[in-house]
């Protein structure tokens, strides 16, 4: 018990929690934005793979870090209008058409990778983004470590929660957002594009997905892996549920699974011996689906969710 | 009132297939105008107000509508942007308000810039006050419309029609879903409204308001506009006879002496938290040998009543008697069991599951017959074999008997319904709207089947808002409103018409 109550009170902890978190902050951000205009975009799993492949190939063919980012917010937006595209003007299943997306833009990411790397054994790495070194900020017991010495892109992840939050609340386009994921024909009524808006926000929203895959290989790692996004999409899609469409709320179920997951690794090196390490791995899921049972009951669905929306079909 | 005009639809027409909804209709309006706009279900009042505002496209005619100062130009159809933008506003019977966000929201959305950093949400408030104040539609501002009464929805939709400068406001059947009180200080609004010089056209087929509360009078019938008067020429008796119209095609329907009864009703009480399509003290008798229409304008209590009789809604109070026997536990097994045969108003999504074939929507209210089914697993070939017989006798057209049943038109649904409802041998056949939407053919079919059942000692109950069909099937008539029966003796369409209204004389 005391070791828990030592890793909790431990620095590291906590600036390992946020630096879990900050893939998933994207993610969580990203999904909303589709679904609070309408769209499930269970594309997501495949645009993280696509935004780690595309920033990470970006930074190593010499483009610079931001340019990495922007190359693979740019590879989300694409994948993001391919959804877009399928599911609002044709009215697709957005179930189906996620899932497509994933399994496109997972293995084009991978055909990508191998085709420009078709002999080599371990990826080459690149420089990723160095932890920050704020004067004064990052000199502030705990908070300093925890907070400010974290890489430049999980400061972004946390502005993009602001951002996020400001725009669906108190701009005229959040407010038009909120309106096509609940009642599409009050914005058609009012001389709005439903197709605009939502196709836009699914664009954006996979941008955001895009930088939380771009964050594992130029922040977390330093190098592009199969298999490195591991499920990261899927729980973000859980964790919009968990927060009830609200970005703060999704920062915050972020957070907490970065924790679960910060803590599992470090009880694993204290308990190892006596439970076998799946276990630990295992725990956040199970703790997010406990979650999801307890917060879901009461979430509140954006109402068109799921529903295609046709002009003229009234 | 004065006398500039502010809107002409000059012939306007529009088609949905083969179904003309609107043939050459033209309406002036005058600015500080209410004109009412009536006729029954499907005359074609929703068609021509969407294409005034640019949901529907017309097939042929404009539209001129005056600029701010006076002038008469064209305006651009198809486009709701151009509506709003020419100072029309639409209040449609479904409200498009988006419900989680605040009133003060849905009014300003869309005439912001969308990508401005910030709003300018006093300036916002400031106006919508203002025009509150001014016309007394009071709605609270900042409470999510999903919280807020039908009554307050409604004022937020006009004043967001307002909030942008309409000076024409379309109003479609705003009464319907309001409470009288509340219809009453709609009416009071729309007067302190027009007093400002707006222009208003409200749908309605409620006699009393179109009286009280109108200027002018426009009647359409199948389509076409009947009439044009000004109220102050008119009266209950005058409008009536114009919507319903004089023609009375007659159904051959020999006269027969009531049997059995065959289904009784006793104080059946249904309560809607809602207070719409509610049931009070509804008793009721259909003998064999009889048909007992229901007329009554939509809305009113008839969905309640068929789903009573079906066995998918359990009323509050009262008893049911099928055939002498009284149903204790109503669910629709029991009513089908009891000889309750049903042609539900809703045919595709009540009537059929469209992804089966038609030979099991065939045999769908009788799995558990020996004949269909043994130990479980259905007989195929017995199965097969019905439905190319009923597919025979009763003229059901489509790609064939394995076929799935969403593929039938309209007409060949309902003569499905029809083959598995009288080959049931029901002891009461329950149509609700059984000819609606069907070309002449089909209808003539339930009709001709009706009456056939009816000669072999089945009772009929037959709910219907085309007064027509009810004058040519019914032996007896009662009129639903407000959720209350009342029969009527006289078989004069205005009397019926009137009772249909809510007016009692």
């Amino acid at each position: 018990m005391m070791d828990i109550l030592q890793i909790l009170l431990s620095e590291s902890f906590w600036a390992a929690s946020l630096r879990i978190a900050t893939p998933l902050i994207f993610g969580v951000m990203g999904a909303l934005l589709c679904e609070k205009s309408g769209v499930l975009n269970l594309g997501i799993e495949g645009i993280f793979a696509a935004g780690a492949m595309c920033g990470w190939m970006a930074v190593w063919l010499g483009a610079g870090l931001w340019g990495g980012a922007l190359i693979a917010a740019l590879a989300g937006a694409f994948f993001g209008l391919i959804h877009g595209i399928l599911t609002v003007p044709l009215g697709l299943s957005q179930h189906v058409s996620g899932l497509g997306v994933t399994l496109f833009a997972t293995s084009l990411s991978y055909f990508t990778y191998r085709t420009a790397l078709p002999n080599v054994s371990s990826p080459p790495r690149i420089e990723p983004f160095r932890a920050l070194d704020i004067p004064l900020l990052s000199d502030i017991p705990f908070l300093g470590p925890v907070l400010f010495q974290q890489t430049a892109m999980t400061m972004l992840a946390l502005l993009v929660v602001g951002l996020v939050w400001y725009v669906l609340n108190r701009t005229a386009l959040g407010v038009a957002l909120q309106a096509v994921g609940d009642n599409p024909d009050s914005v058609d009524a009012q001389g709005l594009s439903v197709y605009g808006l939502r196709i836009g926000a699914v664009m954006v929203g996979s941008s955001l997905m895009a930088l939380g895959g771009a964050f594992l290989t130029m922040s977390a790692f330093d190098a592009f892996f199969f298999g490195m996004v591991n499920g990261r999409g899927w729980i973000c899609i859980a964790l919009v549920i968990f927060a009830s469409w609200k970005p703060g709320k999704a920062l915050l179920g972020a957070l907490l699974f970065g924790a679960f997951d910060a803590l599992q690794v470090r009880l694993q090196t204290e308990v190892g011996a006596m439970v076998p390490g799946q276990v630990f791995l295992m725990a956040p899921y199970v703790l997010s689906i406990i979650a999801l049972v307890v917060a879901a009951r009461k979430a509140e669905y954006p109402r068109a969710l799921l529903t295609p929306w046709f002009k003229g079909q009234r | 009132m004065t006398e500039s005009k502010v809107l002409s639809l000059n012939a306007l027409s529009k088609r949905f297939g083969s179904v003309v909804a609107n043939d050459a209709v033209s309406l002036d309006l005058h600015c500080g105008e209410v004109l009412a706009l009536l006729g029954e279900n499907g005359a074609g009042k929703t068609t021509l107000m969407n294409m005034l505002f640019g949901h529907y496209m017309p097939d042929g005619g404009s539209i001129d509508v005056a600029s701010p100062d006076g002038e008469m130009q064209p305006l651009t159809l198809g486009h709701p942007q151009a509506a709003l933008s020419a100072g029309i506003g639409m209040v449609h019977q479904h409200f498009t308000l988006a419900e989680n966000l605040s009133a003060l929201d849905n009014i300003t959305l869309g005439s912001e810039p969308l990508f401005a950093l910030r709003r300018d949400r006093a300036g916002a408030r400031a106006k919508v006050q203002g025009i509150m104040d001014r016309t007394g539609l009071v709605a609270p501002l900042d409470t999510p419309v999903g919280k807020l009464s039908v009554g307050e929805r409604q004022r937020v939709e006009i004043l967001k029609a307002l909030y942008r400068d309409a000076r024409i406001l379309v109003l479609d059947e705003p009464t319907a879903v309001l409470t009288p009180q509340e219809a009453d200080t709609l009416f009071e609004n729309i007067g302190a409204m027009t007093g400002d010089g707006l222009a208003v056209i409200f749908i309605s087929h409620k006699l009393r308001e179109v009286l009280a509360f109108s200027h002018r009078i426009a009647v359409l019938r199948h389509g076409t506009k009947v009439g044009e008067i000004a109220t102050s020429d008119a009266d209950e008796r005058v409008i009536a006879r114009m919507m319903v119209g004089e023609d009375t095609p007659v159904t051959q329907r020999d006269a027969m002496t009531p049997g059995a009864p065959v289904l009784t009703l006793s104080g059946i009480n249904v309560r809607n938290p809602s207070g719409r399509d509610s049931l009070t003290d509804v008793n009721l008798t259909v003998h064999a040998h009889e048909i007992l229409g229901i007329a009554g304008v939509s809305g009113n209590g008839q969905s309640a009543l068929a789903s009573v009789i079906s066995g998918l809604r359990r009323p509050d109070s009262g008893s049911i008697h099928v055939d002498g026997d009284e149903i204790l536990n109503p669910d629709p097994k029991t009513m089908i069991k009891a000889g309750v045969g049903r042609i539900p108003e809703d045919r595709h999504h009540d009537g059929i599951v469209g992804a089966m074939s038609v030979a099991e929507n065939m045999v769908i209210e009788r799995l558990d017959d020996p004949e269909v089914q043994t130990n479980g697993l259905m007989n195929r070939s017995a199965m097969a074999a019905n439905a190319e017989n009923l597919s025979q006798a009763y003229d059901v057209r489509g790609p064939g008997i394995n076929a799935r049943a969403r593929l039938l038109s309209g007409g060949n649904i309902q003569k499905l319904i029809l083959a598995r409802v009288f080959e049931q041998g029901a002891r009461l056949i329950l149509a609700n709207q059984p000819i609606r939407g069907l070309d002449m053919g089909a209808a003539a079919e339930v009709s001709r089947r009706l009456l056939e059942a009816r000669a072999a000692g089945a009772g009929g109950l037959l709910i219907s808002e085309d007064l027509d069909e009810i004058l040519g099937l019914a032996d007896r008539i009662m009129v639903i409103h407000d959720g209350q029966l009342t029969e009527v003796t006289s078989r004069n369409r205005e009397d019926i018409g009137l009772k249909m209204a809510g007016e009692h004389t």
